[in-house]
């Protein structure tokens, strides 16, 4: 595969080390009161979905940067890669 | 001898070569198929089940039947298919998948008994009773399947990775392949053009079409040259494009120097990675056969296969020039083997078509509306029935060439599941809408086969597939050709072989499957084509069904009453055709197989006799024997012993450095970290513990506070690119807003461990006017410094060992130099070096936690550091580590004490209360860590005991059942050197 990384261009995705769904970003707040079973659901239950995914890819090999990129994991075909940074960046 | 006139062979040079141990003559251009065809040869190998005397059957990578083993010794190598196989002075080849003589294969008994050995025989038969399995049956089969054999030697050949990248690469270099190639090299793309074959041509080089009135192959060395000629195109013969893969990635294997002899000084094979914006697909058509009764004789073969080894190779397919040919045909094609046989002098009885109105394009007999029924001829073809509206008369032949139509090779546009679709017109599955993105296919491949239509298909194909990346192609001149008859009929199989039992039609060669093992499945409903595949495994190996798969499921449509499309074919996969495990691993064998990291003192520590132990991709020192040393244990002993009452050095760069700067790196720490790091005092060092999100205990290492914004973490050798990943999943994907920044030092820093009471001493001599004393700089202290004579160092006081100790860091390229400063200046104090064994025994005797502590399952609290896992702030796997579950947790790190000392209890052992039953209901916790203790002159441990902080002086015993024994231990605690800590402070 092929990922679009979006400062170096199209990158080998033998260059990067995947870790799963985006959700992973969405760390539950320590001092909520139901923070263990917030933080039961952030460990153990993803989605995997038949289509389109946002995934945590880990350019390793690379520049170091982890991205947010969105496949359909039915086709490979590849939507779209952002800056995980860039991402968290705008959901503030 | 057969050999006709004409061919692509050079006379001029002639090769010797052996086939089961007899020598013949072919000439350069030969394969060894052409080679022992033109030598009268047909009987070329035995099936795979039932035994039966095999010829070849076609003259391409489809070959299912022809399989030999080549060369000797460790370069022996079995299920080449003689088709493929380049003929080279000095070729040894042997048939195999026979007891005995070719001719006399004792194994044929098989096919005397095979009425049990139909269809599903193996799901069948071996089911019960279920011990004869592993004792009887398994052994068996395995002794009697398979083909060829292996030498069981290690491979001598070198083997290569290769990555390409293009605009368009063109699978296939015959007639379409080369149009297109030609196309897109003039319009200036970068183009790779790969064909499997040895000569660029494809089909154009069996045929006798002209082009341009003339040879086709004075067109092919014209564009030929053209190609070579130009910097934009790559031309990769003996190259096959294998697989599909996401994002116009492509598989191919290049046969370097299967050609050759021996590799000499070249690779074998190349693995090639080709990145391919676009393709074109001109991998050609295959032709399939109609099954009859007893057509798997040698002699009977495809006729457009015939026509090749007429036409390219100038070799007949019979045993004698006397001997005549027929050809059985559903249509126009076989017509043209006929009469291309017939221009070459061969003898030719007929062509018997199976349609009524069949033409006549030359001098020959034509058996309109006939069939053949039957074959004679125990190790070849000598006579064949032909049969017309019930009539049956034999006639004697040497060989029969059979046409029953072509099938575009659909692989690669099939792969990521791209169904081919059904062409009523061409009878024969072409490519689908929907296989891989940017490829797409041409000529013959696409149902395109005329010499003409395939021309001027790879011209468009390369103009159209080029435009959608903004390349514009220009239309090129063809030369003049035209298209061949092609009529045919649906025809697929001679009918009354379903049932009989005497009759059988061979379907797949390969597999042994006949038109009645096909009905068999029907009968057991196993009439999917997927589960018609394995039930009778047809399609299979090596050749996976080339020349069979669409004959088999139009027999099983026939049954079901179903249309070929709607029976389908399988799902078609990578590799199209064999690759050899030795090019996937690329040449990476060996010491090669991954990268090797060498620390900074690795050929320093060589040099020094050291024994080496690969940790993770480092090759570490394990311990540095010494002249009358006769055990490893000697050699560790005298190590540890050195460091507890002199001074020890080890190279520990292997340790993971993780470089933490920015205002907001003590925060950053504190969540990474279970323990607080944000209030260290600058100057200081503190041990930390990781966890994983989960709760479990993760990583451990030390955070030394260089500054107020920067500090300097060490992880396990073994984590250190994972806990650096996640520290950058923490700062990018958690708190972005945290300022702080990050990169590994692991290869940067050299670091090497000065452990014993006379360490102080030693870095006395090499320090520029630093204070080593207890004072300045204590316990946990660190700091930046310079050393001998101006040497930027980083020196920290910590200890692994429990002794008075240091490491000292200087950039990598100094430690090789620091090492041999050490132990020049700790001469006298006896300064030695020590490997990871001894390193392992010092950290057991002061029960310190390493990897088998650490090993993912364990918590804080088992390892006595819960108190570590800080209630005052959020880190990683914090809140998950109170769970209710992890916190009833009461297994706790403990040491044992071997009751009789030089017992050893080995790692892994698991914990028993003394005169328990042994089971899980009374497992207590196992033993993590063992080792022999010259401090203490016996055995000791490391584990995890129920309740074990509570349990000192117990007697308990550790059970190995896998070694069947069992070891008493009494219970001590973890430190088994100085528990106070008396000599780290000193």
């Amino acid at each position: 595969m092929l990922i679009p990384h979006p400062l170096l261009g199209l990158r080998d995705s033998q260059e990067f080390t995947y870790l799963g769904d985006a959700s992973l970003m969405q760390r539950p707040d320590a001092s909520a009161e139901n923070a263990e079973a917030q933080f039961c659901d952030y460990v153990f239950l993803r989605d995997n979905p038949a289509g389109v995914h946002r995934e945590l890819w880990f350019h390793e090999q690379g520049d170091r940067s982890w991205l947010v990129v969105t496949r359909d994991t039915t086709t490979h075909e590849i939507l779209g890669a952002e800056l995980a940074l860039d991402v968290k960046g705008a959901a503030k | 001898m057969t050999r006709l006139t004409g061919g692509l062979i050079d006379r001029n040079a002639p090769l010797n070569f052996t086939f089961n141990g007899k020598t013949y003559k072919g000439f350069q251009g030969d394969t060894l198929a052409s080679a022992l065809l033109a030598n009268g040869v047909q009987l070329m190998g035995r099936s795979f089940k039932y035994h039966r005397p095999r010829g070849v059957f076609a003259a391409g990578s489809e070959e299912p039947n022809a399989m030999v083993e080549l060369r000797t010794g460790a370069r022996q190598e079995p299920n080449t298919r003689a088709t493929v196989t380049e003929l080279f002075d000095g070729l040894i080849a042997r048939t195999q998948n026979h007891v005995g003589p070719l001719e006399r294969d004792f194994m044929a008994v098989n096919d005397l008994l095979s009425p049990f050995f139909a269809a599903g025989f193996y799901y069948k038969t071996f089911m019960w009773p279920k011990v004869f399995w592993e004792k009887l049956y398994e052994p068996m089969i395995r002794k009697a399947a398979g083909l060829g054999s292996l030498s069981m030697l290690p491979d001598p050949d070198d083997y290569d990775k290769g990555f390409l990248h293009c605009d368009l690469l063109v699978v296939g270099g015959g007639a379409a392949g080369l149009a297109a190639a030609l196309t897109a090299g003039r319009a200036g793309a970068e183009v790779v053009v790969a064909d499997e074959d040895f000569a660029l041509g494809g089909r154009l080089t069996m045929e006798s079409d002209l082009l341009n009135e003339a040879a086709a192959t004075d067109w092919i060395a014209s564009v030929k040259a053209e190609l070579e000629s130009l910097p934009n195109v790559r031309i990769m013969t003996r190259t096959t494009v294998f697989g599909v893969y996401d994002h116009g990635i492509y598989g191919a294997v290049e046969r370097v120097s299967d050609h050759l002899a021996v590799p000499g000084d070249k690779v074998r094979q190349t693995l090639w990675r080709i990145t391919a914006k676009r393709a074109v697909l001109a991998a050609g058509a295959t032709e399939r056969h109609m099954p009859f009764a007893d057509n798997d004789r040698p002699g009977v073969m495809l006729a457009g296969a015939m026509r090749a080894y007429a036409n390219r190779w100038a070799a007949s397919p019979v045993k004698r020039d006397s001997d005549a040919i027929a050809i059985f045909t559903n249509g126009d094609d076989g017509h043209r083997t006929a009469m291309d046989l017939i221009a070459k002098g061969a003898k030719v009885l007929g062509v018997i078509d199976a349609r009524e109105a069949a033409p006549r394009f030359g001098d020959y007999e034509v058996f309109a509306g006939s069939i053949v029924t039957g074959t004679k001829g125990r190790l070849g073809l000598t006579a064949i029935e032909i049969t017309r509206n019930g009539q049956s008369q034999w006639h004697s032949v040497g060989a029969l060439g059979v046409a029953g139509g072509w099938n575009p090779n659909v692989h690669l546009a099939s792969h990521h599941r791209g169904r081919p679709v059904w062409d009523d017109n061409l009878l024969a599955f072409v490519p689908g809408p929907n296989g891989p993105a940017g490829l797409i296919p041409a000529g013959a491949a696409a149902g395109k086969g005329g010499t003409e239509e395939a021309l001027t298909d790879g011209m468009t194909a390369a103009i159209t597939t080029l435009s959608e990346i903004g390349i514009t192609a220009s239309e090129i001149v063809l030369p003049k050709a035209e298209n061949m008859p092609s009529e045919q009929v649906a025809f697929w199989h001679v009918p009354g072989t379903k049932r009989a039992t005497k009759k059988r039609a061979w379907v797949d060669f390969q597999n042994d499957v006949t038109v009645k093992d096909i009905a068999l499945a029907h009968k057991e409903n196993m009439t999917p084509v997927e589960h018609l595949k394995r039930w009778t495994t047809l399609g299979m190996a090596t050749d996976q069904g080339k020349t069979s798969n669409i004959s088999a499921l139009a027999v099983m449509a026939e049954l079901t009453g179903k249309s070929i499309p709607e029976t389908g074919t399988t799902i078609f996969r990578p590799p199209y055709t064999g690759v050899s495990l030795g090019v996937l691993g690329g040449g990476d064998t060996g010491p090669l197989f991954r990268p090797r990291r060498l620390t900074p003192t690795h050929a320093w520590a060589e040099a020094q006799g050291a024994e080496f132990v690969e940790v993770g991709p480092w090759m570490r020192a394990q311990y540095f024997p010494r002249a009358g040393e006769t055990t490893w244990r000697e050699t560790v002993d005298r190590e540890v012993l050195a460091v507890r009452s002199g001074v020890g050095l080890c190279d520990v760069t292997t340790l993971g450095k993780v470089d933490v700067q920015g205002a907001d790196a003590g925060e950053f720490l504190n969540r990474m970290y279970s323990n607080m790091m944000g209030t260290l005092k600058v100057g200081m060092v503190r041990y930390g513990l990781m966890l994983r999100e989960d709760g479990h205990a993760y990583d451990d290492g030390t955070c030394a506070r260089m500054s107020e914004d920067h500090y300097v973490v060490t992880t396990t050798t073994a984590n250190a690119g994972l806990v650096y990943r996640q520290m950058e999943f923490a700062h990018q994907c958690l708190w972005p807003e945290l300022d702080v920044q990050l990169i590994s030092t692991t290869d940067a820093w050299a670091q090497i461990a000065v452990a014993g009471p006379k360490s102080r001493e030693l870095l006395s001599r090499i320090v520029d006017e630093f204070d080593l004393s207890n004072e300045a700089f204590p316990f946990m202290a660190c700091s930046e410094l310079t050393i001998c004579n101006g040497l930027r160092a980083r020196l920290f006081r910590i200890s692994f060992s429990g002794e008075l100790a240091y490491e000292i860091a200087v950039p990598a390229r100094y430690g090789d130099a620091l090492m041999q400063r050490l132990m020049e200046q700790g001469a006298d104090l006896g300064a030695t070096p020590y490997g990871t064994e001894a390193l392992s025994v010092l950290r057991i005797e002061k029960g310190h936690a390493a990897g088998a502590e650490l090993n993912g399952q364990t918590t804080a609290q088992m390892l006595g550091l819960g108190k570590m896992v800080s209630a005052k702030k959020d880190s990683i796997g914090a809140v998950m580590s109170r769970r209710e579950g992890m916190a009833a947790e009461k297994r706790r790190l403990v040491g044992f004490k071997s009751v009789e000392p030089q017992k050893q209890a080995m790692a892994g052992s698991h914990l028993f209360t003394d005169g328990t039953v042994q089971d899980m209901s009374t497992d207590q916790g196992w033993l993590t860590s063992s080792c022999y203790s010259p401090h203490l002159n016996g055995y000791i441990a490391l584990g995890f005991l129920e309740n074990g902080d509570t349990r000192m002086g117990e007697i308990i015993v550790a059970a190995n059942p896998v070694e069947g024994q069992t070891v008493k231990l009494e219970v001590v605690s973890a430190h088994f050197v100085d528990p106070e800590g008396g000599r780290l402070r000193a």
